[in-house]
């Protein structure tokens, strides 16, 4: 896992925060930073707002730290304010599009099927030194609609388990579950098609070729 | 019971994360040794699942961890002890 949080170092942290070692705050929050901004940004599909309110939403745990009860884990708890943050913005600009589109998306159920192929070539992670195939799949994951990108960014990018993502997202831990499936079968039909392209090449001589060619001289 | 390829659909989520029952694994395994097009399904979701969760596709912006610790250092001068 990415940043697992580790609850012993973070209980410790906090108590020491709250008696008066601020600066401690710095290293409790920053396994948070990336899960904090890219869920704003799942919400807010804007980079300087999600900034502005990663920051924002910050401040907010930084100065609520004495209510947090250790009930959850830091992390979740983190997360479920900075959502509340982005959800206060949404609200706010009157695009309230979280609700709708719950309703929406979950009873109707959609088309799931996957992308049917006959045979699969790996793509390798080395493909990704290609600007274009990160891209690619980025593209596929804004496209997604919110309920899922929030699951997939939590889950599959940032690495957390089913129930934290649950409880960051104020969500049922089946629903969590439902979800993901559905989002990675709407991403295997939109990309598997577009990743095609990016298989090393079955003739062994162009990859040769290319390899030498890249290599340092 | 054997199982079809869309009921194998409906678990590759579940099956990718190992968290279907050992009987239902069983059938889906039984089921991929001869089903080229749910192989090829599995194995393109997993490739797709496994480029995605690069840490290089979703990088956090240039500068956005220190400006967002300025920013609580800004506060904690404000707030005092």
């Amino acid at each position: 896992m990415k940043n697992a949080p580790n609850p012993e170092f973070e209980a410790d942290c906090i108590r020491r925060i709250l008696a008066g070692e601020k600066q401690l705050f710095h290293d409790l929050i920053r396994p948070c930073e990336r899960p904090i901004f890219f869920l704003l940004m799942s919400i807010l599909h804007n980079e300087a707002d999600a900034e502005d309110a990663a920051q924002e939403a910050v401040v907010k745990i930084y100065r609520n730290l004495h209510l947090f009860r250790g009930e959850s884990q830091f992390r979740t708890w983190a997360l479920s304010i900075a959502r509340n943050e982005g959800l206060g913005r949404l609200r706010k600009a009157g695009t309230r599009r979280e609700d709708s589109l719950d309703a929406l998306t979950e009873d109707q159920g959609g088309d799931f099927t996957p992308a049917i192929l006959t045979s699969w070539r790996e793509v390798p992670s080395r493909a990704l030194e290609q600007k274009e195939l990160a891209a690619v799949l980025r593209q596929a994951i804004d496209g997604l609609p919110e309920i899922y990108r929030n699951v997939v960014l939590l889950r599959d990018i940032e690495e957390m388990d089913v129930r934290e993502t649950a409880a960051a997202l104020g969500i049922a831990e089946g629903a969590v579950k439902v979800r993901l499936h559905r989002a990675r079968a709407l991403l295997q039909r939109s990309l598997a098609p577009r990743l095609k392209g990016f298989a090393p090449n079955r003739g062994k001589l162009f990859g040769w070729a290319k390899a030498r060619k890249d290599e340092p001289r | 019971m054997r199982i079809d390829c869309k009921h194998v659909w409906e678990h590759i989520s579940a099956y990718i994360d190992g968290e279907v029952e050992e009987g239902l694994r069983a059938e889906i395994e039984k089921h991929l040794e001869t089903c080229e097009i749910c192989s090829a399904v599995l194995d393109s979701t997993r490739n797709v699942v496994v480029l995605y969760a690069d840490g290089r596709v979703f990088e956090l912006p240039a500068g956005f961890s220190e400006r967002l610790h300025e920013r609580l250092e800004k506060e904690m001068e404000v707030s005092g002890t």
